[in-house]
């Protein structure tokens, strides 16, 4: 039997990017095409009093330049958002560029369209906005006071307040009979992305009969297409989007931006092709930010250890309006203060405010690093407070195996678990009993470098998603894929997907399992994606869900394939089709092995229907929309080696363990490489990365001279293994991995650093873990 | 992140580029790597209506043994610095200094002339011609003049230099086997130094501070420190002395003084005060 999965095969996708030849938005040529450039406002909360274009309009190259009153005909309906959290939910007016008020600094004014690029940045000095300042509002707790009400026809900063209280005495019984309790404040930073490639758009009309497509630099081309058609009142027929090599997304490309629908309504008004390229300042203040969170976490916990109650109050920071999915994200981890651990009593609630600052949404993680961060930083509390170590307190509290399904405190099913030989494994490669000897040592010595092992048993929410649980979360839209599969006449196959790759190899991969499935070598294999014109139905790529529902789209495709096939060579054969059977890419007939029909035949059978079994279409095609019955669960420990100088308070990272399991792996060359680059953006959120504001809204961080995205050079090696505990929800097995390294990275790295300074009273250091913050906790337990 | 528009001319001599400078006045800046002035442009921070390229005066970029110290071509970039045999040998602070300017890319475009005329307080290159005493070279319309390093850098990206006058070379004295020690301390490898720390110890320990105040500074106390006798550790105590550090999200004035006293001592303690 092949066995192709599981192969470490190199990436196809790779020789057209390392060579810079792959071709995103910014790289097409399109002739004719008009430039935007937006006018963004300098201050965070204002009254527009008026706005004179004249200057700019006589700017050298200037086409026409347009405030969102001007504009205000253009749109159907205002900018979507994909979920109603509760029925009460405030939702702000948000519509491609503001008319009257400005509520961050980056929101669009106004926007110009010029013959060249350069033309229409260089006529935005003579847009001149008068603004009436008003008070900003940038932190959420001053937010929640509504002392300043950002939007005042909402009456308040608060969108939602989502409760998870499935019985809220228990847990209070649960607290006043508790050994040991913890209560930890961690807050969450806010987080900017930074794809390497910002974002793009270009749209261009057809001479005739009214269609447009728009490029777009995008991770869900099939969404974006409805939301257009609903947004800008175009025919959903007359929209064609293409995701041409999009440049990483992490959640930011998740999204309808003002952009795209400008673009897409001034081509239309025009009748021009209209283009826009984000410069990295503007990315860095207005395509949406990750994170933003205020957690308040309480356990309780009996006499040995064991957890009894987890209890959780989150804010939650919007920004000053709602992008695609910004009310979901801390709800999507409202689900997981639980952890890997077997704690009977739950309590989530969240309350979304307004801010006056960029809008937060959907970044690598999404909510789920959030819940992670929160339980494996108080799990450390509770081992300290107890004198016990983190490993143990861990073990203790684990769920015990289960291999389908384990009902949660939380009210969801988890698919699969084994959560104790994942931080066995990871212990004994990191060298656990050594390290905890060398720190001892280094203690005894007076050593002012002091060594910390941070311990993460991460557990995330993967596979999104079952289409009626999504309905039950308030989500607009389902959560099947979609997939076609084509076995040419030639023999070759083509796959037809509805995700939507901008860097996770879905080409290889999905190759892989046509490959394994139908028995041809991969590379007969091609993957067409990222085009409503090619792929008109598909869900797209976030959330991890690409292989655990894409990947399993193409798979039952190509079992329809097979049941076809299966018909049309045993009537060929001229034997029943319960006597043939399928392996190494042919059909054979029991007992009669020298008697085959190779795939590549039955194609040629069926492209021909000269002879196929009477009432049979012809070609060997199918098509398949699958809609997961439960989540994927992906879990694993990692372990993060610091030194810290308590002179300087800089971090050292020394070593790195991950050991993930994410089911049945199809290639785990693209495992590590999606486990190592999310250990770096998690490591980046521990250590580096804060979009900082100061207290008028004012980003302090919108170069990346002053965001620290981390580099190869910051990092240690990373030593990375894997437990294998297949998902029952999905006939693959597989989990997903996208988003475990995030999920897990930043606190084995806190707990590293509070692990290696506990000794001197440092208990918490907020992120990012900036040498000044280390050094200035130092101090401050030094004083105390 | 798109520059205003802008002239360009390039200069094929030092004679040229001097003259274009006279011709040009204040509109203009000088090209040579870039890697200080484009990033300033694309922000609109700058917006020179001249930009005079001299990258390519080659006979500008030379490493040259004068006896009692070494002669460095303005226009020499940062990596054929770093991996100079003869300034490894006789000046290996600089060859050192050299190699942690930001990254790889920067180090094959970025010249030593630029990093000096720019004299940014947070470079590396400028303390370290500080701490060796150095020697630096202008040619303007009346000729060449030298300026000592210590006279060199006069306020916030500020020099000596004349509007009219280029920096043609820098001249390092020659310090093989000296103690010497270089503290860079930042957050990722390709960042400005939050405080840096030159130290030369050869004969008289001279000793230059980054990013702890307008312009790169001498540690004027901790010199006299030591040369009344004072113990690295002692000495280094003295290190913020007179310094007005900034303030920025990596760093309060505060924890620069912290860090300079600390990055000090390491500095003397490697150098073998």
């Amino acid at each position: 039997m092949t066995t192709v999965l599981g192969q470490r095969l190199l990436r196809r996708e790779d020789a057209e990017i390392l060579t810079g030849e792959a071709k995103y938005v910014d790289d097409l040529a399109i002739p004719g095409a008009l430039w935007l450039a937006l006018v963004r406002s300098p201050v965070a909360r204002a009254r527009v009093r008026s706005i004179d274009t004249s200057a700019a309009v006589a700017s050298p190259g200037v086409v026409a330049v347009y405030t969102g009153e001007d504009l205000a005909g253009e749109w159907v309906a205002p900018l979507p958002v994909a979920l109603t959290a509760t029925p009460d939910q405030k939702v702000p007016a948000h519509y491609p560029l503001t008319s009257g008020t400005v509520n961050y600094v980056g929101d669009p004014v106004a926007v110009v369209v010029a013959t060249t690029r350069q033309a229409a940045n260089d006529a935005l000095a003579g847009v001149v906005v008068d603004y009436d300042e008003l008070p900003a509002v940038v932190d959420l707790e001053d937010s929640l006071s509504d002392r300043v009400v950002i939007h005042e026809d909402l009456g308040t900063n608060a969108s939602y307040t989502w409760p998870l209280q499935p019985d809220e005495a228990a847990v209070d019984a649960a607290f006043a009979s508790a050994a040991h309790t913890v209560k930890e404040r961690f807050i969450q930073q806010r987080l900017i992305p930074s794809a390497m490639e910002p974002r793009g758009a270009a749209a261009v009309p057809a001479p005739f009969g009214g269609t447009y497509t728009l490029y777009t630099s995008t991770q869900i081309p099939h969404i974006l297409r409805v939301l257009l058609a609903l947004t800008l009142g175009i025919s959903e027929t007359k929209i064609r989007v293409v995701a041409p090599a999009v440049g990483g997304g992490f959640g930011a490309k998740l999204n309808i931006y003002p952009e795209e629908v400008l673009c897409l309504a001034l081509a239309r008004k025009l009748k021009q092709p209209v283009r826009w390229t984000e410069t990295r300042s503007e990315n860095t203040q207005a395509s949406i930010h990750g994170r933003g969170q205020v957690q308040d976490i309480e356990l309780a916990a009996d006499a040995e250890g064991k957890v009894t109650a987890v209890r959780v109050k989150l804010i939650g920071d919007m920004g000053a309006y709602f992008r695609l999915l910004t009310p979901a994200i801390p709800i999507l981890g409202g689900f997981l203060y639980h952890g890997v651990y077997d704690i009977p009593n739950y309590s989530f609630s969240c309350t979304s405010v307004f801010t006056n600052l960029n809008p937060t949404d959907a970044y690598r993680g999404a909510g789920r690093p959030e819940a992670s961060y929160a339980i494996e930083r108080c799990m450390d509390s509770l081992a300290a407070q107890m004198g016990k170590d983190p490993a143990d307190i861990r073990r203790i509290n684990f769920i015990p195996r289960f291999d389908n399904g384990h009902a949660t405190a939380a009210g969801l099913s988890f698919d699969s678990g084994n959560y104790e030989p994942a931080l066995d494994k990871a212990l004994e490669i990191v060298g656990y009993e050594g390290l905890r000897k060398e720190q001892t040592q280094r203690r005894e010595s007076g050593s002012t470098k002091h060594l910390g092992i941070g311990l993460s048993s991460y557990m995330e929410i993967c596979g999104l998603a079952p289409s009626r649980i999504m309905a039950a979360l308030g989500a607009v839209a389902g959560g099947w894929e979609s997939a076609t599969v084509r076995v040419l006449p030639t023999g070759k196959v083509e796959v037809v997907t509805g995700t939507t790759p901008h860097g996770q190899a879905h080409e290889t991969c999905w190759a892989m399992i046509v490959a394994e499935k139908l028995g041809c070598a991969p590379d007969d294999v091609e993957v067409l994606h990222s085009d409503t014109a090619i792929s008109p139905h598909g869900l797209d790529t976030y959330g991890s869900r690409s292989l655990a529902v894409g990947g399993t789209a193409v798979a039952l495709g190509c079992d329809k394939i097979i049941a076809k096939a299966r018909a049309i060579a045993a009537h060929q054969m001229e034997v029943a089709e319960g006597d043939l059977e399928f392996a190494n890419g042919a059909f054979s007939v029991k007992g009669t092995p020298e008697k085959t029909m190779p795939m590549a035949g039955v194609a040629f059978a069926a492209f021909q229907a000269h002879n196929l079994p009477d009432g049979m279409e012809p070609n060997l095609t199918a098509e398949t929309s699958y809609d997961p019955p439960n989540f994927t669960f992906p879990f694993g420990t990692h372990v993060c080696v610091v030194e810290v100088d308590e002179e300087t308070g800089r971090v050292d990272l020394l070593n790195y363990v991950a050991v993930d399991d994410c089911g049945n792996q199809v290639n785990p060359l693209i495992v590590e490489g999606q486990v190592h680059g999310g250990i770096v953006q998690g490591l980046g959120q521990a250590l580096f990365e804060e979009a900082a504001y100061d207290e008028n809204g004012n980003l302090l961080t919108s170069t990346l001279a002053d965001y620290l995205v981390p580099s190869a050079a910051e990092m240690p090696n990373f030593t990375l293994d894997s437990t294998v505990t297949p998902s029952p929800s999905n006939p693959l097995g597989a989990k997903g991995v996208g988003e475990a390294g995030t999920i897990a990275a930043a606190q084995a790295a806190i707990n590293a650093i509070v692990d290696a300074l506990r000794p001197l009273g440092v208990n918490d250091v907020r992120m990012p873990a900036s040498p000044q913050r280390v050094w200035t906790a130092i101090q401050e337990a030094k004083g105390a | 992140m798109i520059p205003a528009a802008f002239d360009y001319v390039r200069a094929a001599s030092a004679e040229e580029a001097v003259s274009l400078l006279t011709q040009h006045g204040d509109d203009a800046k000088l090209l040579a790597g870039g890697h200080s002035l484009i990033p300033l442009m694309k922000l609109r921070l700058a917006s020179p209506a001249v930009l005079i390229d001299v990258a390519r005066i080659s006979d500008l970029s030379y490493i040259r043994d004068d006896g009692d110290h070494i002669a460095i071509g303005a226009l020499t970039r940062h990596h054929d610095i770093e991996h100079s045999d003869v300034l490894k040998t006789d000046v290996p602070i600089l060859a050192h200094v050299a190699g942690l300017v930001g990254d790889p890319q920067v180090r094959h475009r970025g010249t030593i002339g630029g990093s000096l005329a720019h004299g940014d307080p947070a470079s590396d290159l400028p303390a370290t011609v500080l701490a060796l005493g150095g020697t630096l070279v202008a040619r303007g319309p009346g000729g060449e003049r030298t300026i000592a390093a210590a006279d060199f850098f006069t306020g916030f990206l500020e020099t000596a230099l004349a509007p009219d006058e280029l920096l043609t070379e820098i001249r390092v004295p020659k310090v093989p086997g000296a103690g010497w020690s270089y503290q860079k301390f930042n957050r990722r490898a390709l960042d400005w130094a939050i405080v840096g720390v030159a130290a030369v110890k050869n004969g008289h320990t001279g000793v230059a501070l980054v990013n702890m105040g307008s312009t790169p500074l001498r540690a004027s106390a901790v010199e006299q420190a030591l040369s009344q006798g004072a113990s690295a550790a002692d000495a280094a105590m003295k290190a913020a002395d007179g310094t007005e550090p900034p303030t920025d999200l990596n760093a309060s004035p505060e924890y620069r003084r912290h860090l300079a006293q600390v990055l000090v001592r390491r500095a003397l303690q490697e150098a073998g005060g």
